[in-house]
């Protein structure tokens, strides 16, 4: 028997009714949930795959630059060939030609070709390198001494493997005769791979087997500290007048807007505007940092006014109120209390965008930091490349010795990113207070 | 509306100099008009309170008398506030000044993320009230002991004053408040962020002040201006409704708005 009718049970059945509904809504609002926490870990793990996938690829292509092959030679100092009267000119290259001639007695090293053949498996930087030994010491004409030299590219590729020896001859950049000799001197236990430290001191090369970042890291280093010079100072002052001395009116407005309009502008036009102002108009040198640095400094600005201004206005108006009740005055409260509070903020700001500033490619590019240039620069003023334009410039260069190069110099790049951003994180953690 | 102490109320009153005396005034925020023909008299050695509902313009009076609402861009202040005589919105006082003179305590406790000893030094610091580190020591310890916070804070005054209970901290903004020797003291709403034995204790420092400075407190608890204070001043919708003996406003209010908010219909 089954009771019908709707008021039976009076009490407790309102309370029924909300929870039923409740429990309805409920399971439609908890749905809702898991699949907004569904979405963000999918969101979540596409990136970590991406980031995933971008440095797996770059570390599997730019592990190789970190060695470098280097082959071992007993180089006698021909007197004949080298007089000490006569340094730094002499024939380091044929002293070097005759060194490998003993180790191959089967080619007649009178025929220039066949000779040619065998020095080319020595980086055309081993001259300068047998050089630079005898003029340290030129006590070394005439002796017997032991010389460690890179090989050249293709033999590099070869010993790591890049070189496929299955290919038809034909199709490969090194001939069966020379892979024979190449083999015969790793027989011989002459061939090593050390870890490839000239791609840290040396400047770039013409040869992918002596070129380094030294160049890049220089004139990224001047180019960063000319933007840090310049931007820091500058756009913690303009944030600190606009946030807390600038009267509230349309100009005030009108600057905000620029501002951020500012940060948004393509940094290729910031490049433009440098090179017609600072190199056509001022005269400044073309390629050098300290350009550069201006440059960024131009995009940088915005940056660290906007992340100020930020900073300056999460400072609690207690604070404010609390330094002006005891009498202090306006710039007491602002340098005093306001900004010391807000230096966290402020500095990791500037430290995101001097990271922006360090991975900026187009303005430099505009301004001539493209430039193919083989010695480090020694102050900011002289030509030098950075290391987003080194980058671009090894992606472009047809040897493949540069392909693993660019990867190693973007890692090197990345390196450099995660450190400031690390160091970001770490003042802010250090220096946030509770209040 | 300024009744002189009746002989009804069991307070002794004595009659103290007028420290303060506001004529007229009137404080816009925009186009709103926040304050409304306010005259009152602050008296000196007196605790003044001001009661009213929230949004009623108590401590935007308050805050005209140090010129705090200058630092509102939109806020206007209109009339004549004298302080001994003195206009304080002449062209020619400095609000740092004034505020020297005029010391503030405000509804939640914000004492500086510097030490206690910096807290408290900081305002004879700035206005060179301390020629010597021992000069400028004494002033902290004297100041700790008038806030009734030396004993807890002696033995850490390098400690930050953030890591203070909330009482003790807004015993320690007390205690910079008066180091720099102000003649008055607002109060905004000082209670309100405390619990009732934190409460007591302001209170009992509030009854100490009274014997150097005039002190001007605004409070929604109508027992504590009971408690506290000797004047009261109802504010309601901008208007100062009723001024006079404490004992009177709450036993024998004159207006009926002052009677409906004490008995709680309003409010």
């Amino acid at each position: 028997m089954t009771d019908t009718t709707p008021d039976s049970g009076a009490g407790p059945r309102p309370i029924n009714a909300t929870t039923d509904a409740v429990r309805k809504s409920l399971s439609r609002r908890n749905r809702k949930q898991l699949i907004l926490q569904g979405l963000g870990i999918a969101a979540i793990s596409f990136a970590m795959l991406m980031l995933v996938i971008l440095i797996g690829s770059l570390v599997s292509t730019g592990y190789q630059a970190f060695t470098q092959t280097h082959v071992e030679l007993e180089v006698y100092v021909d007197p004949d060939e080298i007089s000490e009267d006569n340094l730094p000119r002499g024939g380091f290259r044929d002293v070097l030609s005759d060194s490998m001639g003993q180790y191959f007695p089967d080619v007649d090293m009178s025929d220039r070709v066949a000779a040619r053949e065998v020095s080319s498996i020595l980086s055309n930087g081993a001259q300068f390198t047998l050089r630079d030994r005898i003029v340290a010491d030129p006590s070394l004409i005439g002796e017997t001494i032991t010389l460690n030299v890179p090989v050249s590219d293709p033999y590099d590729q070869l010993a790591k493997g890049l070189v496929k020896r299955d290919t038809p001859e034909a199709n490969r950049r090194l001939d069966d005769a020379a892979i024979e000799r190449f083999d015969r001197l790793d027989e011989l236990g002459m061939v090593s791979k050390p870890l490839n430290t000239g791609l840290i001191t040396n400047a770039d090369s013409r040869f992918p087997e002596l070129a380094g970042l030294k160049g890049a890291l220089v004139g990224s280093f001047w180019a960063l500290l000319t933007c840090f010079l310049i931007s820091f100072p500058l756009g913690i002052g303009a944030a600190i007048y606009l946030e807390e001395f600038a009267p509230k009116n349309r100009v005030s407005d009108f600057i905000e807007v620029n501002i951020n309009n500012l940060a948004a502008v393509p940094s290729v036009v910031f490049g433009l505007l440098a090179l017609a102002v600072f190199i056509n108009w001022f005269g400044l040198p073309r390629s050098a940092p300290f350009v550069g640095g201006l440059t960024l400094a131009l995009m940088t600005l915005p940056t660290i006014i906007i992340a100020t201004r930020a900073a300056l206005k999460a400072v609690p108006p207690s604070i404010r109120e609390a330094a002006l009740g005891v009498g202090a005055s306006k710039h007491q409260v602002v340098f005093q209390h306001v900004l010391p509070l807000a230096m966290p903020g402020i500095l990791t700001g500037t430290i995101i965008g001097l990271a922006q500033a360090l991975g900026e490619t187009a303005p430099l590019l505009l301004i001539g930091m493209n430039a193919f240039i083989t010695s480090a620069p020694t102050s900011p003023f002289d030509s030098a490349t950075a290391l987003p334009t080194q980058i671009f410039i090894w992606a472009d260069s047809p040897e493949r010795g540069f392909v693993s190069r660019t990867s190693a110099a973007i890692l090197v790049l990345l390196t450099f990113l995660i450190f400031m951003n690390a160091i970001a994180i770490y003042l802010r953690n250090k220096f946030e207070r509770k209040w | 509306m300024y009744d002189a102490p009746t002989p009804r109320h069991s307070d002794v009153q004595e009659t103290h100099e007028i420290k303060i005396a506001a004529r007229d005034v009137q404080v816009f925020y925009g186009s709103t008009h926040a304050i409304k023909d306010v005259d009152v008299d602050i008296e000196d050695k007196t605790v003044t309170a001001f009661i009213g509902p929230s949004g009623c313009g108590k401590s935007t009076f308050l805050r005209c008398l140090n010129r705090m609402n200058d630092t509102i861009d939109v806020a206007r202040v209109e009339g004549d506030i004298r302080l001994d005589g003195e206009d304080i919105y002449d062209p020619d006082i400095d609000p740092v000044q004034l505020r020297a003179r005029v010391g503030m305590v405000f509804q939640k406790p914000n004492p500086f993320p510097k030490s206690i000893y910096d807290n408290v030094a900081y305002g004879p610091k700035i206005h060179g009230l301390a020629t010597t580190k021992a000069d400028l020591d004494e002033i902290v310890e004297r100041s700790l002991r008038r806030a009734a916070l030396w004993d807890e804070a002696k033995d850490r005054l390098d400690a930050p004053g953030t890591g203070l209970s909330g009482g003790q901290q807004q015993r320690l903004c007390i205690a910079r408040a008066v180091a720099t020797e102000p003649e008055v003291l607002l109060m905004d709403e000082p209670c309100s962020a405390l619990d009732p034995i934190a409460t007591g204790q302001v209170e009992e420092l509030i009854e100490e002040l009274r014997r150097d400075y005039s002190v001007v407190i605004v409070t929604h608890s109508m027992q504590q201006a009971a408690r506290v204070s000797q004047k009261t001043a109802f504010f309601h919708l901008g208007n100062l409704v009723e001024y006079g003996e404490t004992g009177k406003i709450f036993t024998n209010p004159e207006d009926p708005r002052t009677e409906s908010y004490i008995t709680g219909r309003i409010g």
